[in-house]
């Protein structure tokens, strides 16, 4: 793990950023020689999906020597985080909190770290701002739309109705890039291909999962994939009916023995392991973090016995292609599915493009509507 | 197929889908209801049910094992609440949601191991097998639990109308003084009933973990145990029109997301929300001021 | 929680209360002593169930200490998790004077949350103290209008306002949604949909520079003052009245239909107020994170409480204090945050079913009725 590929931007603040860290850690590291980090989670550790992900990076690092982990789970979007985090502070000596669930940054999080200059908070999410927000918070995140790109190729390989399907959440800007990259990964097959979206409009809802993957197979779905907190329910569901899904979150593979293609999964070890050795050495941690396939900050689950030789062939060039970074999945002329242009020719967006982050359209190919 | 056909046919495959742990839910409150008490703990018996049904599958491998585990452990919360609730002064609103606590946490907790494994679903009844389009034979693939609701539903029935036990319950929901005066053990009655009642809650969480959605964890109820009460309502307390209400309600649910599938994108929450309103604007229509809901047992609580 | 039972015992007839000086302060006591006595059952039984678990009880107890009440920082997590909860609180145990069982009180802390932010909309720069007042009065018409509701519904059409209120939890969740994920949504709320934020200067901060919850000295106020309208007035008497017996109280010409409204608005305006706190010092701006179940926890407070305003306070804190030890619970003993469900579960059912020993320990009741 090199930080070359830590991609920091507005680097004449991240200097500052770096001398404020080095404080904050300086007088700790004098006085022992461990760093208890916390990690906070807004539902169960164990949902087979966005919080199980980020509990196996925390568990990848408890074995450090000199790092202690603490946890809990289930912590409410609320003031809750916040006494959390201070709880973590005060009880349990934590110098570095890792605040993983969305909801969590602003408000709260901003709050307690400007209460606790002294401590670092890294949020997951794409929020922290070097020109606003304090030099002890920051934010990282996985390019995992790369991912789900590739899972649209494989989808697209092996559809035989050239319909496949998306559970969403909700339409906020990280669940649109995953919508729009799996159609364009499909549509890169074959542009025939539609892709069609349900809201269930809450991220954890199984009855509601169920009934929108039955509706999309009974609209003649036969690849779907999701972007819930939980896969499982779709996931299983998508197996009963004999259909293929692509994971998300984390590795699903068990769940569906049969039609399991592959997955877009986080690898949150990989960060947690390179804040946690800075933290040690008593190094500055980053402010902005980001990576993706090449940085290993996300992985493709192994592909599933059904992916045909031609979509691992079409699937492995791409992602080979991805590595060498600098790969636009949205790239122009993109037309969004009223026909409006929203990317003009000529331009093109890779996965470190911040306008990427605002995303407000579903791409032609995209039967559902942003509400 | 037209926009219309898919939202009749989604909304049939939803009312076969969804509906059935409405239909056990809102059975067992109508059978505790019936007695004269309620019991919002019924959300927890589901929860706890499915939880149950799910790891006795898994650890026996066979589903219908689960099924039974489920029925006990709803049974048996439902014992406990309408164990207490015998107690002189103690609330029974108050209990239900202390029990509904109670029961979830004993659900996630003891449910943590069962979230990773897959444990052997319920067989389902392909009856669509005389149609060639894949969406109606999936639509009419039925899980046996829902006809088993529905023969309860007759059961209940048969048992209010046509027996003495159901006469006796009858009586110790709608005159406690009646029920006295004719030397009904009016406690142990209640106790049976509200028991009885948690057990089928039970069946109904078995229903989500082993059959639809069948799996197991912690966000698996949307609150179904506790609509029961407002189905029970709309169901006027009689245990055939708790099947109408049941679908009614597994279609609406399925309103939603099918309504998508057509282009309809605009409102899925307030879509969402349709048994709510139904249930509501059914209220409004028929309650009469100054006399009470018709059918509604006379001692319940929530009707004093 | 003597209050009720003072003014109860002033209104005996005078020879029993010449008889037995001490009864009030025995009826006082019996108030006291058998909610504990339960309390103890309840952590007997959770030790019970740690030690079936391998984990030591009095590490249990040391960390609840600990966690909810021994250094400033635990008090204050407590009273923070208390504050929202006396409102709410409120909204079952004012209409419960009268017979009137609310379990809606959720609807009304949203209703009056979204209210509080509207308000805000054609006043941007307005001075703080106005913009914190029009949100006070919004919150309050629009938790009372919603409860409200229930109660014309109740007494125009009879139609039973548990099941009311209910229902309408529901709907004011789905309209609460759709509105800020619709036409109220803040475009630049990316990953959260959310109203746009309150003008900052409406912001309340925390009290004297401590970490005070505002909501707290609101809600004390607020306990006090339903306390007083409940004992100390007319109208509060013909609500008891009519609570004791309806046809009574028809008979005596007591405006039964217009107290029970009133009741209802009144409540409704608690809980209204009490997301508009939630608002204005904590969220400044509505999402879903306002539908974090307060007003349901309020219902369990209300009746462990038995409807008396001032007992509202102590089992307040008591609710409090197990919130902000279940994380230390989950951080320090490996239990996962269902533990904290049980052991609440636990209190509940040990203290509601105390209930039942009112009344059945001589000592407690008026020497006439021992003789």
């Amino acid at each position: 793990m090199s930080s070359s590929h830590l991609i920091t931007r507005r680097t004449l603040l991240a200097g500052a950023a770096g001398t404020a860290a080095m404080a904050g850690l300086a007088p700790r590291a004098a006085h022992a020689a461990g760093v208890t980090i916390g990690f906070i989670y807004v539902g169960p550790k164990d949902d087979y999906g966005y919080n199980q992900a980020h509990a196996e990076g925390a568990a990848a690092i408890k074995s450090m020597p000199g790092i202690t982990v603490v946890e809990e789970e289930r912590v409410p979007e609320t003031d809750d985080v916040e006494k959390t985090m201070e709880s973590m502070i005060q009880l349990d000596g934590a110098s570095l909190l890792f605040p993983t669930s969305f909801g969590y940054f602003d408000p709260y999080m901003l709050r307690m770290a400007r209460k606790y200059p002294k401590i670092q908070f890294r949020h997951c999410g794409g929020l922290w701002k070097a020109d606003k927000d304090p030099m002890n918070a920051g934010s990282y995140f996985g390019y995992i739309g790369m991912g789900q790109y590739l899972n649209g190729i494989v989808a697209g390989h092996m559809t035989k109705s050239k319909k496949v399907a998306f559970v969403a959440a909700k339409p906020i800007p990280q669940v649109l890039i995953n919508i729009n990259s799996f159609a364009l990964g499909a549509r890169s097959v074959d542009p025939s291909i539609t892709t069609r979206v349900i809201f269930t409009g809450d991220w954890s809802m199984a009855v509601k999962e169920a009934e929108a993957t039955n509706s999309l197979v009974d609209q003649g779905a036969d690849v779907i994939t999701c972007h819930v907190d939980s896969p499982k329910v779709v996931v299983q569901t998508a197996e009963h009916r004999g259909i293929y899904t692509c994971g998300y979150h984390a590795n699903q593979a068990p769940l569906a023995p049969k039609g399991y293609l592959t997955g877009a999964e986080w690898h949150w070890a990989t960060v947690y392991k390179m804040f946690a050795t800075k933290a040690l050495a008593g190094e500055p941690l980053p402010n902005f973090v980001r990576g993706g396939l090449a940085q290993d900050f996300i992985k493709m689950s192994p592909y599933g016995p059904a992916v045909t030789p031609a979509a691992r062939a079409n699937a492995d060039a791409v992602k080979a292609e991805i590595m060498k970074g600098g790969y636009a999945v949205f790239k122009g002329p993109l037309k969004d599915n009223t026909g409006k242009q929203v990317i003009p020719a000529g331009t093109a967006y890779p996965e470190t493009a911040i306008q990427l982050e605002s995303m407000n359209y579903l791409v032609e190919g995209v039967v559902g509507a942003i509400a | 197929m037209s926009a219309i056909e898919t939202i009749l046919v989604a909304m049939l495959a939803g009312c076969l889908r969804v509906s059935t742990p409405f239909l056990f839910v809102s059975l067992g409150e109508c059978l505790t209801e019936k007695s004269g008490r309620i019991n919002l703990g019924n959300e927890g018996a589901l929860v706890l049910g499915a939880m149950v049904a799910y790891a006795v599958s898994y650890q026996t491998g066979n589903p219908w094992l689960g099924v039974l585990g489920g029925a006990a452990a709803g049974g048996a919360l439902g014992l406990l609440h309408g164990g207490l609730c015998t107690l002189a002064r103690v609330n029974d609103v108050a209990m239900g949601i202390a029990i509904m606590l109670a029961g979830t946490g004993m659900a996630f907790f003891f449910g943590k191991p069962y979230v990773q494994p897959s444990a052997p679903q319920l067989p389902s009844i392909p009856l669509g097998f005389w149609s060639d389009v894949p969406r109606i034979r999936s639509a009419l693939n039925v899980s046996p639990l829902f006809f088993l609701g529905i023969a309860a539903a007759f059961g209940l029935y048969y048992i209010f109308r046509g027996t003495r036990m159901g006469l006796r319950i009858r009586i110790v929901g709608d005159s406690a003084d009646a029920a006295r005066a004719l030397g009904l053990p009016i406690e142990r009655i209640r106790l049976f009933a509200t028991g009885a009642g948690s057990a089928l809650a039970g069946i109904g969480g078995a229903f989500l973990s082993l059959s639809y959605p069948g799996s197991w964890n912690e966000g698996l109820s949307s609150g179904q145990g506790l609509m029961a009460v407002a189905l029970v309502v709309f169901a006027r307390w009689n245990p055939l029109a708790c099947i109408g209400a049941a679908l009614l309600f597994g279609a609406a649910g399925a309103l939603g997301p099918s309504l998508q599938t057509v282009g309809i994108t605009w409102g899925y929450y307030l879509f969402y929300a349709a048994p709510y309103v139904a249930t509501l604007v059914m209220l409004i229509v028929t309650v009469a001021p100054g006399r009470a809901l018709a059918g509604m047992p006379g001692e319940l609580s929530i009707g004093r | 929680m003597t209050a009720i039972e003072l003014q109860q015992a002033a209104s005996l007839p005078a020879p029993a209360r010449d008889a037995d000086r001490f009864y009030p302060l025995r009826r006082a006591a019996e108030a006291v002593v058998f909610p504990l006595a339960a309390l103890v059952i309840a952590l007997a039984l959770f030790s019970v169930f740690l030690l079936a678990l391998g984990k030591s009880p009095g590490t249990f107890f040391w960390l609840v200490w600990r966690g909810a009440f021994a250094s400033a920082f635990s008090l204050q997590n407590t009273l923070q998790r208390a504050a929202p909860l006396l409102l709410t609180s409120l909204c079952v145990a004012i209409p419960a004077q009268l017979g009137l069982v609310i379990i809606g009180g959720e609807g009304a802390v949203l209703m009056g949350g979204l209210a509080a932010v509207v308000a805000t909309y054609p006043l941007q720069t307005a001075p703080g103290w106005l913009l914190d007042g029009l949100m006070a009065i919004a919150g309050c018409a629009g938790g009372g209008a919603w409860i409200g509701l229930t109660g014309l519904l109740r007494t125009k059409r009879g139609i039973n306002e548990t099941i009311v209120s209910l229902v309408l939890y529901y709907i004011a969740l789905a309209v609460f949604n759709h509105l800020v994920e619709g036409v109220l949504r803040d475009p630049a709320s990316l990953n959260k949909p959310s109203t746009y934020a309150i003008p900052p200067q409406a912001h309340i901060p925390s009290l004297f520079g401590t970490e005070l919850h505002p909501g707290l000295p609101v809600g004390i106020l607020a306990c006090i003052a339903a306390w007083v309208l409940i004992t100390r007035t007319t109208t509060g008497f013909a609500a008891r009245m009519t609570g004791g017996n309806m046809r009574a109280a028809q008979l005596q010409g007591l405006p039964v239909q217009r107290l029970m409204i009133g009741a209802c608005v009144l409540g409704g305006a608690c809980a209204g107020l009490a997301g508009m706190i939630e608002i204005a010092a904590v969220q400044d701006r509505a999402n879903s994170s306002l539908a974090a179940g307060y007003g349901f926890t309020g219902i369990l407070i209300a009746f462990l409480a038995r409807h008396n305003s001032l007992a509202i306070m102590p089992m307040a804190v008591l609710l409090g204090g197990v919130g902000a030890a279940g994380g230390l619970l989950q951080r320090r003993l490996d239990l996962p945050d269902a533990s904290v469900l049980v052991l609440q579960g636990l209190i509940f059912v040990c203290i509601l079913a105390s209930d039942t020993m009112y009344g059945r320990i001589g000592w407690f009741q008026p020497a006439r009725g021992r003789a």
